[in-house]
């Protein structure tokens, strides 16, 4: 005998879209409001521009001397910031960021210069190593913010030309809107946490869009082969029931990933932090965003055009070639 | 076994080989180092240093007009044109040139001098007080290119010649005029960055007047004018000594192409100095040029060596100088071999800023990969196991479809040289995370099919047949995406494309066509009507 965690489901997922929409709602408004007036959109060096400094040493620095040896070395706007790994366990790590004005294009290595020689010089607790420096200037940070945002967009439209063409464009406008819907709450989550998005986090969310996109063509799928061949049943009753006959493949999935995603997590190491934070919630709000926002808008917009007058059934798009 | 399915599994046991072939190559040495030498690590995980320079290519044709101002002085003289002011007045357009004060029964010579083949990359036009050459948009976008392969040249050159192994210089896509330099295992990018940014501009020239205190010294020295053809200087003629100016003639006697050799050397007190060979033809003009100054002449001078804009030393000119010589700049012996090497590699025909400079260190390099590779394999296991309990049977073939999916995505990898980054494991995980899902998609709708009542057979093949629609739908849209990044996007964005991409095609064939044939395979082996194990 096989083990089967849902053999047949018979929930109204539609039923419950009110709930679906508070929930996204509540966490969307969260994010935003974070982003407007709380911690903005917490940008890494990668994007605003500037000097970080990545700094281990052999016994566990203590921050007090830090500052004392950038004082005394006359580094200005210098913010410590500790490392630690996910599980919260302190590292003898720590991030030294300088604003933008230390990278200039003119005086671009000026910052690091300033805290190495500081650090040689005036602290004295232990020996250290510099790991990694990141210098970005004005021109690279906003060169890079804006490539990666319009990569990003310029993708989306390809989805949604190609969702156009396999199903019809309502299908695509609807699975834009559920991945538009999860980077604004990933995003958001950012912001709540006050956790840098660097382009390594941006790479996680490349990863997340494709991850919800993936499956809401799942439902999607599902819908459009349930509705060629019941005619007679309502858009309602054929979301609902192909949701409920794709929900024991959207668990195992989502959870295997899932699964993946917090093994990475926990064992990845602090340098994938911010990344594999971004697919913990990505993963699951991607699952959801399937059934929760993707689903409903297409019934949403059959009752719509049914209000108006228009013809009440959604066409199925062209029959699968399969 | 049926003809048709020995010859699928010949397929996937070809495919197999040639890209496990594709991730290690001909093995020697550990299946460790093979794997290293085929896969390339990006600096992210190796350690390294990643610049990004921009060239300020606008300076090419500014210096460009300086040396046509001076032809055209030097054609005006050969043809009798006198009294004529040859200039670039406008500092926010150095691409044109002013020429006025032609007497008015010279000017048809001059516009025939001008408007001739030597002059033909600029447009020429009357204006109110003479006439004005604008360089056409054309040759200053030709110039542009060509100072930008010139510094990507000089800077390969410099890089390779410090002796980093495996650098890369290349044009880098985000923004008009950068260059990306990749520097494996140098993690103190210091001094590197010296020797990319120095223009290494070394020229001589003639000194007017000087040393003077400061700017205002020197321009009260000279009744407030500095004359067209000078300029002033700073930097102070040995080292150590404060910093002075001087008026030197603004066109040098002899500058960066005209060295053919350069070596770091001693003189006989044991200063480090730079020894210099110069062209046949530079060294002729240098031979007139000193013996026309020298002590025992009629008007003996002295002359400023100028590097960067900045002069490094002042010497009278004891005696002619034919084509070679050597440089005592106050230089430590380090200096001096890395001006000499800069010497050799030639000048940047433009000065250079740094917009990006990423350091990674080999440790945190190392921990990255290390705890990457522990994480992914513990999340891999966690899935494979999971598949076979659950799907028991079946889950051999998912099981067996993942492995032969990052077999494939490797070897994919170790073809094309791709370069594996942190993103890049991004794009991994979610093709781990898509070919799990193809084949839960493919088994759930089996179980589906025989829930309905068909025999294992017709399950299966159902089960393909609808699953099927649905992983092309998603794999299809997600390479779509994958394109556009590629396309689109640079650096990080772009390695997240390309495992991707390759992961995606793997996919479909490992969940497709491999899981199909071990289904093919068992059901051949059972009798009609046998269960299925999944």
């Amino acid at each position: 005998m096989s083990l089967e965690l849902f053999r047949t489901t018979n929930i109204d997922w539609l039923g419950k879209k009110w709930y679906f929409l508070g929930f996204s709602l509540i966490f969307s408004v969260l994010g935003v409001l974070s982003m407007l007036f709380w911690h903005g959109i917490p940008r890494g060096v990668d994007f605003k521009g500037g000097t970080q400094i990545r700094v281990a040493f052999d016994q566990a620095p203590n921050e007090d001397h830090l500052r004392q040896a950038m004082d005394k070395a006359g580094v200005k706007d210098f913010t410590i910031q500790r490392v630690s790994d996910p599980s919260g366990h302190a590292a003898n790590k720590v991030i030294i960021s300088l604003p933008q004005s230390t990278a200039t294009d003119q005086s671009h290595d000026q910052g690091r210069q300033g805290v190495e020689n500081a650090l040689t010089s005036n602290y004295h607790d232990s020996a250290f190593t510099i790991e990694q420096v990141e210098i970005v200037g004005p021109t690279a940070g906003l060169e890079l913010q804006k490539q990666a945002a319009w990569a990003t967009v310029y993708s989306l439209i390809g989805m949604l030309v190609y969702l156009w063409f396999r199903f019809e464009l309502i299908y695509g406008v609807a699975a834009v809107v559920a991945v538009f819907h999860d980077t604004l709450i990933t995003v958001g989550a950012f912001s709540l946490t006050n956790q840098e998005i660097t382009l390594t986090v941006i790479a996680a969310i490349l990863t997340l869009i494709g991850y919800s996109m993936n499956d809401t063509i799942v439902v999607f799928d599902r819908i459009r082969e349930n509705l060629a061949t019941s005619r007679r049943e309502s858009l309602h009753d054929v979301v609902n029931r192909s949701i409920n006959q794709t929900l024991s493949r959207t668990v195992i999935s989502s959870g295997l990933t899932f699964l993946t995603v917090l093994s990475l997590y926990l064992f990845g190491g602090e340098v994938l932090h911010g990344f594999s934070f971004a697919l913990v919630v990505g993963i699951l709000i991607g699952t959801y965003s399937s059934i929760a926002v993707a689903a409903p808008m297409l019934v949403a917009y059959q009752d719509w055009r049914v209000k108006r007058g228009k013809i009440a059934s959604l066409p199925a798009g062209k029959r699968a070639k399969a | 076994m049926g003809k048709n399915l020995a010859g699928k599994l010949a397929l996937i046991v070809g495919v197999l080989v040639v890209f496990c072939f594709g991730i290690v190559g001909i093995p020697h040495g550990g299946l460790k180092e093979s794997i290293k030498r085929r896969i390339n690590l990006g600096l992210d995980l190796k350690g390294g240093t990643h610049l990004v320079l921009e060239v300020h290519v606008a300076e090419a044709v500014g210096s460009t007009t300086d040396r046509d101002v001076q032809r055209i002085e030097d054609d005006f003289q050969k043809a009798g044109i006198t009294g004529a002011t040859v200039g670039k007045t406008d500092q926010a357009h150095p691409e044109t040139i002013m020429v006025t004060g032609v007497p008015a029964a010279k000017l048809g010579d001059a516009r025939s001098i001008l408007q001739g083949n030597d002059y033909s990359n600029y447009d020429v036009a009357t204006t109110a007080d003479g006439v004005s050459l604008t360089m056409k948009p054309g040759a200053i976008r030709d110039l542009e290119t060509r100072t930008l392969n010139t510094s990507i040249e000089t800077i390969r050159d410099r890089v390779d010649k410090l002796g980093v192994a495996e650098a890369q210089v290349a044009p880098y896509g985000l923004g008009a005029n950068q260059i990306l330099v990749e520097l494996p295992g140098v993690s103190d990018p210091g001094r590197v960055e010296d020797i990319i940014q120095s223009t290494a501009k070394l020229s001589i020239h003639e000194v007017i007047g000087g040393p003077f205190e400061n700017d205002q010294a020197a321009m009260a020295a000279n009744n407030g004018v500095i004359p067209a053809d000078a300029m002033l200087v700073r930097g102070s003629a040995t080292s150590g000594a404060p910093e002075s100016v001087w008026l030197l003639k603004r066109v040098s006697e002899v500058e960066g192409t005209d060295f053919r050799d350069a070596q770091p050397s001693q003189d006989q007190n044991g200063r480090p100095n730079i020894r210099f060979n110069l062209t046949t033809e530079a060294g002729d003009r240098f031979y007139k040029y000193t013996s026309a100054h020298s002590s025992t002449s009629s008007t003996p001078g002295s002359m400023a060596i100028v590097l960067d804009n900045k002069v490094r030393e002042v010497a009278g000119i004891q005696s002619a100088i034919r084509d070679s010589g050597e440089i005592t700049g106050g230089f430590t012996q380090q200096q001096a071999n890395d001006l000499s090497l800069m010497l050799r590699t030639g000048a940047l025909p433009a000065t250079i800023s740094f917009l990006e400079t990423r350091t990674v260190g080999p440790s945190l390099g190392a921990a990255s990969i290390h705890q990457g590779i522990v994480a992914a394999i513990a999340g891999m296991l966690a899935v494979m196991v999971f598949m076979l309990v659950y799907y028991h049977g079946a889950g051999i073939n998912a099981d067996l479809a993942l492995f032969l999916n990052l077999v494939i995505l490797l070897g994919f990898m170790g073809f094309t040289g791709s370069t594996l980054t942190l993103p890049g494991i991004a794009g991994v995980i979610l093709t781990i995370g898509m070919g799990v899902d193809s084949n839960v998609l493919i088994f759930e709708r089996i179980r589906e099919e025989l829930r309905s009542g068909k025999t294992a057979a017709a399950a299966v093949d159902q089960g393909f047949k609808h699953a099927l629609t649905t992983i092309i739908d998603t794999h299809v849209t997600t390479i779509v995406s994958a394109l556009i990044l590629f396309l689109f996007g640079t650096g990080p964005v772009r390695g997240f494309a390309v495992t991707l991409a390759f992961g995606l095609f793997a996919n479909l064939f490992t969940a497709v066509f491999v899981s199909r044939l071990i289904f093919d395979a068992i059901l051949q082996n059972k009798e009609r009507g046998a269960a299925l194990s999944i």
